[in-house]
């Protein structure tokens, strides 16, 4: 890695310097974007399966470069620098292409979750080789039979002498095929409460016993995953934290999955903003003007609200990061970046439709429905991450301190807490 | 306000609060509203020796920072009015004082500056003309040209405290393009009149300019150009509105969640409603987001940032509508106690139903942003 200036006192390198480091490096090693292309996720998912190998390879380039894990600690591969650091380098990426799939759950979820919670040897093993683009995470935490009442998991765990036999199944794991860990959340003990019985592993993704099937979205791609396990051996060293401590790891997770869906995470490199669905208000513009609907006031006042959401935004997770910082907020606050951005991708959506009409619904060409598309997924964006339902629950009773909804399944027995078919 | 405030400016904020608290309380501002007054001068005076209308002046002028970025001091003091609904022209003051201090003419105006910031003296924008939206740089008032000064004739209206302000900063039409001009209430010519204003202590003027001799030391000669010098006091005047109006929702807010622990229906607080629990989160994140785009407007405008005009367009056309959402959604969350005059709510919504409209309705933002972004 390039010897780096530092800064007197920190003992880190100045902001400036960094980005100017980064700009000349950028400029001269890493592939530029098409003028036209476009860096929403629908775009980088549209590629295909490609996208993943893509991405290692990027990220090597990144990490073979110096700028790989800015904001993870440099014992565990990492830069060790600042938000402000990531901040700069983010800003110096528009126009190159990155390998944006990594960013979530990869370094955002899981590295951030496996750097606080996992074991030393843990630690060693997995957040060098994810930040050299050698090993892909994704999160084993959704069932078939609920995703929001996470805790009640019953992907079972059963202990027999060093290893574990896993049985279930897990499901909306976007990009499960092309990784190689998971964080998977099991149920190891019945007769505890719900949440005293779970056990978090970190999971050989492709072994003997897992059977993975992909998912068909709406939008056309099919990243999502199910996953189906058969008596999976796994050694009792792949437990993160305590045995039947796993809900203190997931909850850690989550309020690393809220901070990353809001855009938040300082983990997450090589794109401007929070993660965007459906085109730019840039893009958008362009289109106004190109269909020549440019003088038309009531279109205008539309793509302003859409880019004035989309600052605002950015100034709420600058606000909100700043405000859990400082412990002005506490942590669950990171559900208020989480529902901005459920709501944003909403209503940009529908501008989106609104301003294109029937352009949005019929085209020359299937590229052309890609505004469409964006409307049909909209949803996605108050799903994924957690419902926007339950980021109101955390709000309301975490950060206001509002009682918390009725739970039949409190302190009783998990084995007989009552289930759906 | 801002979660980076340095000690100075927590200072600042806590005597500010303290200040407003035992002088303004809103038992005061409703007996201001009920004799008919907008501001008391003396009150203004001895609130103006906190600071309060110095911030935004240029320090090569006199003017005195708490943090190096006026704006954002000043928008503690708007902040800490807006959580009152406090009477007074915080805004016109700053944004005039800013004004003459960043002109090329500074000098020329160094006594109306001086008397600003001590509160001897007050000031209004009049960036309002009669049958008109938010329009400032299209005046229909002209200036002509008379020696080194002008002769002022038209009208202006919607004028904030105008029937208290010693002096208008006058945008005008002259024939070589727009110009500003500073002209005393007592210059001959000037008539006021009182308007009806929806907030009970916010008054409202209309101002007649009949031939108004303003002489050349009455010019406020912009730096750059007109254009620009306006550009930034809407800078100003958002900057310091929708402070304002955070400070407002900010209280309302505050009270609504403490009713909603204390009020019980069917033997439980309204606090224990899913139903209205959600509605409290989506209220606290509008919340969160207007105070973020606020802070914002008035961190970039501070910092003559690149963006300042756009981030200002940007804050107002969501604060304006989401306050009033926000506050209405208070007001259902009361019940009947929220439509009556016993409670303090109405005189929030006032306040916010005003902000939202004065100084550019979000509508008229939206449009400004899409001039702006250049679509």
């Amino acid at each position: 890695m390039t010897e780096q200036a530092t800064a007197a006192g920190t003992g880190l390198e100045d902001v400036e310097s960094f980005r100017l480091r980064a700009r000349a490096w950028l400029a001269g090693s890493m592939p530029r974007l098409n003028p036209h292309e476009d860096g929403s996720m629908e775009a980088v998912f549209a590629r295909g399966d490609a996208i993943w190998p893509r991405a290692r390879e990027l990220q090597r380039m990144l990490y073979d470069g110096g700028f790989a894990g800015i904001c993870f600690p440099r014992e565990y591969g990492g830069l060790g620098l600042t938000r402000a650091h990531q901040r700069a380098f983010n800003e110096e990426c528009a126009g190159y292409e990155m390998p944006l799939v990594l960013n979530t759950p990869t370094f955002s979820i899981c590295g951030a979750t496996v750097l606080d919670m996992a074991s030393e040897e843990q630690k060693q093993q997995h957040l060098p080789a994810i930040i050299r683009g050698d090993e892909v995470m994704v999160q084993f935490l959704s069932e078939p039979r609920g995703g929001s009442d996470l805790a009640g998991v019953t992907t079972r765990a059963t202990r027999d002498g060093d290893v574990f036999i896993l049985s279930g199944s897990k499901i909306w794991s976007s990009g499960a095929y092309a990784a190689d860990y998971a964080l998977c959340l099991t149920r190891t003990d019945w007769d505890a409460p719900k949440h005293r019985g779970m056990t978090m592993f970190l999971l050989k993704v492709h072994q003997p016993g897992i059977d993975i099937k992909r998912i068909k979205q709406i939008g056309g791609n099919n990243e999502f995953c199910q996953e189906f396990f058969d008596d999976v051996v796994v050694p009792a060293s792949a437990v993160v934290g305590e045995v039947n401590g796993g809900w203190a790891v997931a909850s850690r997770q989550l309020f690393h999955e809220r901070n990353a869906v809001g855009g938040g995470s300082p983990y997450v490199s090589g794109g401007g903003g929070p993660p965007r669905r459906g085109p730019s208000s840039a893009a958008l513009a362009e289109v106004v003007r190109a269909s020549g609907q440019a003088g038309d006031v009531y279109v205008r006042e539309l793509v302003a609200e859409a880019h004035a959401i989309s600052r605002i935004q950015q100034q709420l997770i600058w606000r909100v990061t700043e405000g859990m910082r400082t412990e002005q907020l506490p942590p669950p606050a990171a559900a208020i970046m989480r529902l901005f951005g459920g709501q944003a991708a909403t209503r940009i959506a529908e501008i989106n439709v609104e301003i294109l009409g029937s352009h949005a619904v019929v085209a020359d060409d299937n590229a052309g429905l890609e505004y469409g598309r964006s409307f049909l997924m909209r949803q996605a964006g108050s799903l994924g991450g957690g419902s926007t339902e339950m980021a109101r629950n955390i709000i309301s009773e975490r950060v206001l301190g509002m009682p918390r909804e009725f739970a039949a399944d409190r302190d009783v027995p998990f084995s007989q807490v009552r289930q759906g078919r | 306000m801002d979660f980076d405030l340095t000690a100075d400016q927590k200072l600042f904020r806590a005597t500010t609060r303290e200040f407003l608290e035992k002088e303004m309380p809103l038992t005061r501002v409703r007996e201001l509203a009920a004799s008919g007054i907008g501001f008391e001068s003396d009150w203004w005076k001895r609130g103006s020796e906190l600071g309060w209308n110095a911030m935004t002046v240029d320090p090569a002028a006199g003017g005195d920072s708490i943090s190096g970025e006026g704006l954002v001091d000043a928008c503690i003091v708007a902040e800490e009015m807006g959580r009152l609904v406090s009477p007074g022209p915080l805004i016109g003051t700053n944004l005039v004082a800013a004004a003459l201090s960043e002109a090329a003419s500074a000098a020329e105006h160094a006594e109306v500056i001086a008397a600003l910031m001590a509160g001897e003296a007050t000031a209004s924008w009049a960036s309002y003309e009669p049958e008109h939206g938010f329009a400032p740089l299209a005046p229909a008032v002209q200036a002509r040209p008379d020696g080194s000064g002008y002769v002022v004739t038209g009208v202006k209206d919607r004028v904030d405290s105008g029937d208290q302000a010693d002096y208008f900063l006058v945008t005008a039409a002259a024939p070589d393009g727009l110009v500003q001009l500073i002209v005393p209430a007592t210059a001959p010519g000037v008539s006021v009149t009182a308007q009806h204003s929806l907030d009970l202590v916010r008054r409202y003027a209309r101002v007649d300019l009949d031939g108004v001799a303003v002489p050349g030391s009455g010019v406020v000669r912009p730096a750059a150009n007109a254009e620009a010098a306006v550009n930034r006091q809407i800078q100003i005047a958002v900057a310091l509105q929708c402070a304002e109006t955070a400070g407002a929702i900010g209280r309302v807010f505050e009270f609504t969640v403490q009713w909603a622990f204390d009020r019980y229906s069917f033997g439980r607080p309204l606090a224990s409603y899913q139903a209205l629990k959600h509605r409290f989160a989506d209220m606290k994140l509008w919340l969160e987001a207007c105070q973020a785009t606020a802070g914002a407007a008035a961190h970039a405008s501070a910092q003559h940032a690149e963006d300042a005009d756009e981030l200002a367009s940007v804050a107002k056309s969501y604060v304006g509508q989401k306050a009033t959402d926000l506050i209405q959604d208070c007001v259902q969350l009361h019940g009947g106690i929220g439509v009556t005059w016993e409670h303090d709510i109405h005189l929030y919504l006032r306040r916010a139903t005003v902000n939202r409209a004065m100084f550019g309705t979000p509508s008229e933002h939206r449009r400004r942003l899409a001039d702006i972004l250049g679509i």
